[in-house]
């Protein structure tokens, strides 16, 4: 059973959810890779001036001393300068909440923003921290073996899966 | 044997004692890695939480400025305590033996070993006794292996010329005696370079060099025709007076790095040198302040590529140690 939902029309919720936040003039950060394509696209909609960022959590994970280093770590890009900006942090899934909490850890190593709103594409079920996403697409009730992946065909369309993790 | 030891039953990396038998995936992800902590170095705040409450021990039998320097930085940028173990204030003068030293580092509860030694084999020989929680990155033993410094130079050529698989390199100077040579031609035939040369006199290049997979050659304005980068190596003066060259005007005459002789590399060929330099007697001025020289990109790319080794060393010892658990 994979059910597909349609992630563009998600995207549209997200875009519009957004808009009352443009008057700030955010920079807008994607983290990789499912956040960065979503932030690419959001981006692109809704004409944000500002360079796109993007990061690579890798160096803040909690888990490094049960799973190693990422041999795919990509370097995190952060063209401008986060102090006293506001941040529109952008993530494909927001789950457990322990990548958002090491993204934040990473920007406040690059400098000390006005303030950070997190939007998801899809929130699910499952947090075990106290983040919360404050604009999300939309919001997906799944059960602990249940899994939704974000994937980009090459044309750019985004498409959003749920499967049933075995084993 | 010693490439057996740097690996975990799952073919990763627990040491990095030499190059020899490293696979090009590895190289490559070790060089990947060091990429994205480049621009850790160009931030605001330069550390990573990575390493937070692990402790590295610099322990250097043999003197270093940059490349103990180097990993100091690296370690501290990854959030490592880092402890400089330098032979000359150390116990060794009073008799200790190596192994009584890290076994007494080692009950300082110590997570990662950097070891430079004058005797080749001596970080096989710490790796091979310390328990499995514990990493050694070879920082230099002998004139064995000096894996850093090859893997940081693999990253600077490649960061100029991007792609191996073209490219005509050569390393001129002392290659009998050098650690740094050894390694180099290692990790660049892993990388798939096709064409290595080595250029230096007779008395300084080890009896069947080209079974490396190099080609000898005795002329400057022979070996340097038409290749993308020169990496250069520090004459051992120490080691060469009276014996091994002629004189020091003489060796730089002939094999000394000029503007003329570069006459016959590629125009945008780059000039490599792992320091410290001699100025005048393997490098002149002119050349080593040049534009085509990324002498000094070096030492920076040195710091990223130490912080990729020790962080995935040291990741795959937690996983070893989380396994067993």
């Amino acid at each position: 059973m994979s059910p597909e939902i349609d992630a563009e029309a998600i995207l549209q919720n997200l875009e519009t959810a957004l808009q009352p936040m443009l008057s700030a003039k955010p920079i807008m950060i994607g983290i990789h890779s499912g956040g960065a394509w979503v932030a690419e696209q959001l981006h692109k909609d809704l004409n944000l001036p500002d360079p796109l960022g993007t990061l690579d959590i890798s160096f803040y994970r909690d888990d490094f001393t049960r799973i190693g280093m990422n041999p795919q770590v990509k370097a995190s890009e952060l063209p401008v300068d986060v102090d006293d900006q506001h941040i529109i942090l952008v993530d494909d899934v927001l789950h457990t909440g322990r990548t958002i909490r090491a993204a934040m850890n990473e920007i406040f190593d690059y400098g000390r923003p006005a303030s950070v709103t997190l939007a998801v594409l899809i929130e699910r079920s499952g947090h075990e921290l106290p983040i919360r996403a404050d604009v999300a697409g939309q919001f997906v009730e799944l059960t602990a073996t249940q899994h939704i992946k974000l994937s980009r065909d090459d044309a750019g369309h985004l498409q959003l899966v749920i499967q049933e993790t075995t084993g | 044997m010693t490439e057996d030891l740097q690996f975990d039953s799952a073919g990763r990396l627990r040491h990095l004692l030499t190059i020899e038998g490293l696979k090009r995936q590895t190289v490559t992800d070790i060089l990947d890695t060091a990429e994205s902590f480049i621009s850790v170095g160009e931030r605001e705040i330069k550390k990573v939480p990575l390493l937070r409450g692990k402790t590295v021990v610099n322990m250097f039998f043999e003197a270093s400025t940059r490349t103990r320097t180097t990993f100091e930085i690296a370690a501290k940028r990854l959030s490592a305590d880092v402890i400089n173990f330098n032979i000359g204030a150390s116990s060794t003068n009073k008799g200790e033996t190596l192994l009584d030293t890290v076994n007494n580092l080692e009950a300082m509860h110590t997570d990662l070993f950097v070891v430079r030694h004058i005797n080749s084999g001596a970080a096989y020989l710490v790796a091979k006794h310390v328990p499995p929680h514990v990493a050694i990155v070879n920082a230099g033993d002998g004139r064995h292996a000096h894996p850093t410094q090859a893997l940081l130079d693999a990253f600077t050529i490649r960061h100029y010329k991007k792609d191996f698989t073209r490219l005509k390199i050569a390393i001129v100077g002392d290659i009998l005696h050098s650690r740094v040579a050894r390694s180099l031609i290692h990790v660049l035939g892993i990388l798939g370079v096709p064409e290595i040369r080595v250029i230096a006199p007779k008395t300084l290049l080890p009896m069947n060099v080209e079974k490396l997979g190099v080609h000898a050659y005795h002329n400057m304005y022979e070996g340097l025709e038409d290749v993308d980068a020169v990496v250069m190596l520090r004459l051992q003066r120490e080691r060469m007076l009276g014996a091994l060259i002629p004189s020091e005007q003489e060796y730089f005459n002939l094999f000394g790095l000029t503007e003329e002789k570069l006459g016959v590399a590629k125009d945008d060929a780059i000039i490599m040198h792992p320091g410290p330099m001699n100025r005048g007697l393997e490098i002149d001025s002119s050349v080593a302040d040049s534009e085509r020289a990324v002498i000094l990109p070096q030492v920076s790319n040195g710091i990223a590529v130490r912080m990729a080794v020790m962080a995935m060393v040291m990741g795959n010892q937690a996983q070893a140690g989380e396994r067993k658990a």
